[in-house]
C-alpha cells in the first residue's frame, strides 16, 4: 500500500493524545488510591489535558488531508452500523469532548467529592468524566485499528495484533510524553510514568515483533491464477491497460526499493523500542529534565517510520493485476 | 431477485480495447459528468477509467497463449466495498444488484478502493470522488432507446460479442446458460465476494482422430484402392435375405 502522510500522522498523533490522557487518568487513580502524591488540578491535569487535546486535534486536522471532499466529512457519521471508519469519526469527537471536559473541570477545580465510596474513596466529577473518557479512548483505539484490521484482503493487517499494536504503541508514546511533561513542569511523577512507558514499550515490542513474524510467514491467498482464472504455473502480464500508470498503481504500490524498506524496519525497531528506554534510563540516572522529552521525540519519530512500514508491508491482492506496464 | 451482470468470453476477446474506448466515450459524456484525465496528450498520460483491458501471456515460449482480459467492476453479490463506506455513498441496488457510487455523497476517502480485492474502483483525481463501472445504468433503462440498444455501451461495442449482458439470477437467461454450459467462473473466489460478473474460459475445438480411423481395420492386406465393383449377375445380399 502507498503510505499516505496524512494517515501516518493521523494514527500516530491520535495514539499520543489518547495515551497521554490515559496516563493523566492513571496518575489521578493512583493519587486517589493514595499510592502517589496529589497533583495540582490546574497546572498538571488541566495543562496535560490541553496537551492531549492538542494532539487529538492535530490528528483530526491531519485526517482531513486524506479526504477528497473534506467539506462533506460530516456525512461520514452515517454508516456507523457497518463501517469502522464511520465509527471512528463518531468516537474521535466524543473523546475530544470528554478530554476537554476532564481538563475543564480540573481547570475550574470542580473537584469537590460528589460522594464517597465505602467511606474512604472520594469520587468527584473529574473521576467520572475520566472513566467515561477512558472507555471512549479505548473505543477509539479499536475503531482506528479496525479500519485496517477489518479488511480481510490485506492479510498483513487482518489480525487482532493490529488492534493490540495500535493500542500499546499509542499508550507507550502517551506515557512517554507524560513522563516528559512531568519532567518539564517539575512534578515528581517522571519515574512513575517512565516505568509505565517502559512496560508498555516492551509489551508493544512483543506484539509488534509477533506481527512482523506473522507477516513474514504469510502466504498470499490470491494468486495470478485465481485473479484471472487461468490454471497454469507460468503466467506473465504483458499489458495492464494503461501506459502512464493509474490510480491502481499509485494507491496500492509503495514504489520503494527493498533496501529502503529494510532500513525503515531496522530504524523503527531501534527508534521505537530500545533507544527511548535507554534515554529514560539515562534520564533517571542523571535526573535530567530534557532526556524524557528526547525519549518521547525519538519514539514518536520511530512511530512515524513504524506506521510508514505498516502500510508498505501490506500487499493488496489487486496488485496482481498491475505487475507490468508493457 | 435480479442481478444484472456481464459475462466476458475470454475465448473470443481479441483485446481491441473497443469496450474501453466506448465506455470512456459514453460515461464521460453522461449525466454523471466527465471522467477526467491528467496529461492526456503528454508524457505519462493517466486518467479515470471504468474498464481496462489487460493482457497476459500464459506458458513458456513456444507454447504460449495470449489472454486478453477485460477488467471492470464485478458487481459482487457480497460487495466488500459497500459496508466500509462511511457515508453510504457506495451502495448496491436492491432491484438489479448494480453497485453504484453516489458522487454527491462521496468524500473521497478511498477506503472502498482498499476494500476491493480486484482494484475495480478508481478515484477521479479532478473531481476527487471514487468512480467505477455503473453497468451503464443510464442506458439500460432508457425508454427512448430502441430495446436492442438498452445494454451497456461496452456490450454493444464489442466486435466479437465477447461481452454478454443479462440477469445471472434467471436460470434461463442467455448469460446463465453460458455460465452453466461453457464453464463460466468468478474471479478470486477465495474471498467469498461472489462476483456477479463471470468469465468464460478459453475453449479449444479439437478434432480427435484415432489410429484405427487413419488405417482401415477391414483391409488386412494393406491393399489400398477401390473395391472391385460387383458384376451384374451376382446375387446381392438383398436377393438372399429378407433382413
Amino acid at each position: 500500500m502507498h503510505p499516505a502522510l496524512s494517515v501516518i500522522l493521523l494514527t500516530t498523533l491520535l495514539g499520543v493524545g489518547q495515551g497521554l490522557f490515559l496516563a493523566l487518568y492513571t496518575g489521578q487513580l493512583y493519587s486517589v488510591a493514595r499510592l502517589l502524591e496529589h497533583q495540582d488540578s490546574q497546572t498538571f491535569y488541566a495543562v496535560g489535558s490541553a496537551l492531549a487535546l492538542a494532539f487529538l486535534a492535530a490528528g483530526l486536522i491531519a485526517s482531513f488531508f486524506h479526504l477528497g471532499h473534506p467539506e462533506r466529512a460530516w456525512r461520514s457519521i452515517a454508516c456507523w452500523r457497518t463501517s469502522w471508519l464511520s465509527r471512528e469519526v463518531i468516537v474521535l469527537p466524543l473523546v475530544m469532548l470528554l478530554v476537554f471536559l476532564y481538563g475543564l473541570f480540573h481547570y475550574l477545580e470542580w473537584t469537590t467529592p460528589l460522594f464517597t465510596v465505602a467511606g474512604t474513596l472520594p469520587v468527584d466529577a473529574t473521576l467520572i468524566i475520566g472513566a467515561l473518557a477512558t472507555l471512549a479512548t479505548f473505543a477509539l483505539f479499536i475503531c482506528t485499528a479496525m479500519i485496517y484490521a477489518s479488511i480481510r484482503f490485506l492479510q498483513e493487517w487482518h489480525s487482532a495484533l493490529t488492534v493490540i499494536n495500535f493500542t500499546l504503541l499509542g499508550g507507550a508514546s502517551g506515557f512517554m510524553l507524560a513522563a516528559a511533561f512531568s519532567a518539564f513542569i517539575g512534578v515528581h511523577l517522571v519515574g512513575f510514568y517512565a516505568t509505565w512507558a517502559v512496560i508498555l514499550t516492551l509489551a508493544a515490542l512483543l506484539t509488534r515483533g509477533a506481527s512482523l513474524l506473522r507477516n513474514h510467514r504469510l502466504r498470499p491467498r490470491s494468486t495470478l491464477q485465481s485473479a484471472i482464472g487461468v490454471r497454469h504455473t507460468t503466467i506473465r502480464q504483458i499489458a495492464q491497460g494503461a501506459m502512464g500508470g493509474s490510480f491502481n498503481t499509485r494507491e496500492f504500490f509503495h514504489h520503494q526499493p527493498g533496501r529502503v524498506i529494510r532500513m525503515a524496519r531496522a530504524g523503527f525497531l531501534v527508534l521505537v523500542f530500545p533507544l527511548p528506554i535507554l534515554l529514560l534510563g539515562a534520564a533517571w540516572g542523571l535526573s535530567s529534565e530534557v532526556l524524557p522529552l528526547l525519549a518521547f521525540l525519538t519514539q514518536y519519530l520511530g512511530l512515524l517510520i513504524e506506521r510508514w512500514y505498516f502500510f508498505v508491508e501490506a500487499r493488496h491482492p489487486q496488485n496482481l493485476y498491475y505487475q507490468s506496464i508493457a | 431477485m435480479t442481478q444484472l451482470a456481464l459475462v466476458i468470453d475470454l475465448n473470443v476477446c481479441v483485446g481491441c480495447h473497443a469496450c474501453v474506448t466506448i465506455c470512456k466515450a459514453w460515461n464521460t459524456s453522461g449525466w454523471a459528468g466527465p471522467m477526467t484525465d491528467q496529461r492526456p496528450y503528454d508524457r505519462d498520460p493517466t486518467g479515470t477509467f471504468f474498464n481496462r483491458v489487460q493482457t497476459f501471456e500464459v506458458g513458456t515460449y513456444p507454447n504460449t497463449e495470449t489472454v486478453h482480459f477485460p477488467k471492470s467492476c464485478l458487481h459482487c453479490e457480497e460487495p466488500p466495498c459497500v459496508p466500509v463506506c462511511p457515508t453510504g455513498a457506495s451502495y448496491k441496488r436492491e432491484e438489479d444488484g448494480i453497485v453504484l457510487v453516489d458522487y454527491d455523497k462521496c468524500i473521497g476517502c478511498k477506503y472502498c478502493s482498499w476494500a476491493c480485492p480486484y482494484g475495480a474502483r478508481e478515484i477521479d483525481e479532478k473531481q476527487r470522488v471514487m468512480k467505477k463501472c455503473t453497468l451503464c445504468v443510464d442506458r439500460i433503462y432508457d425508454q427512448s432507446l430502441p430495446e436492442a440498444e438498452r445494454k451497456p455501451a461496452c456490450v454493444l461495442a464489442c466486435p466479437t460479442s465477447a461481452r454478454l449482458f443479462g440477469d445471472v439470477h434467471d436460470p434461463d437467461s442467455h448469460v446463465s446458460v453460458m455460465i452453466r454450459e461453457e464453464g463460466g467462473y468468478p474471479l478470486m473466489p477465495e474471498w467469498g465476494t461472489k462476483p456477479a460478473n463471470h468469465y468464460l474460459p478459453r475453449r479449444k475445438t479439437r478434432l480427435r482422430i484415432h489410429e484405427d480411423e487413419l488405417l482401415r481395420a477391414d483391409n488386412p492386406l494393406k491393399k489400398e484402392g477401390q473395391l472391385p465393383a460387383p458384376s451384374g449377375d451376382e446375387q446381392t445380399l438383398d436377393d438372399i435375405t429378407s433382413w
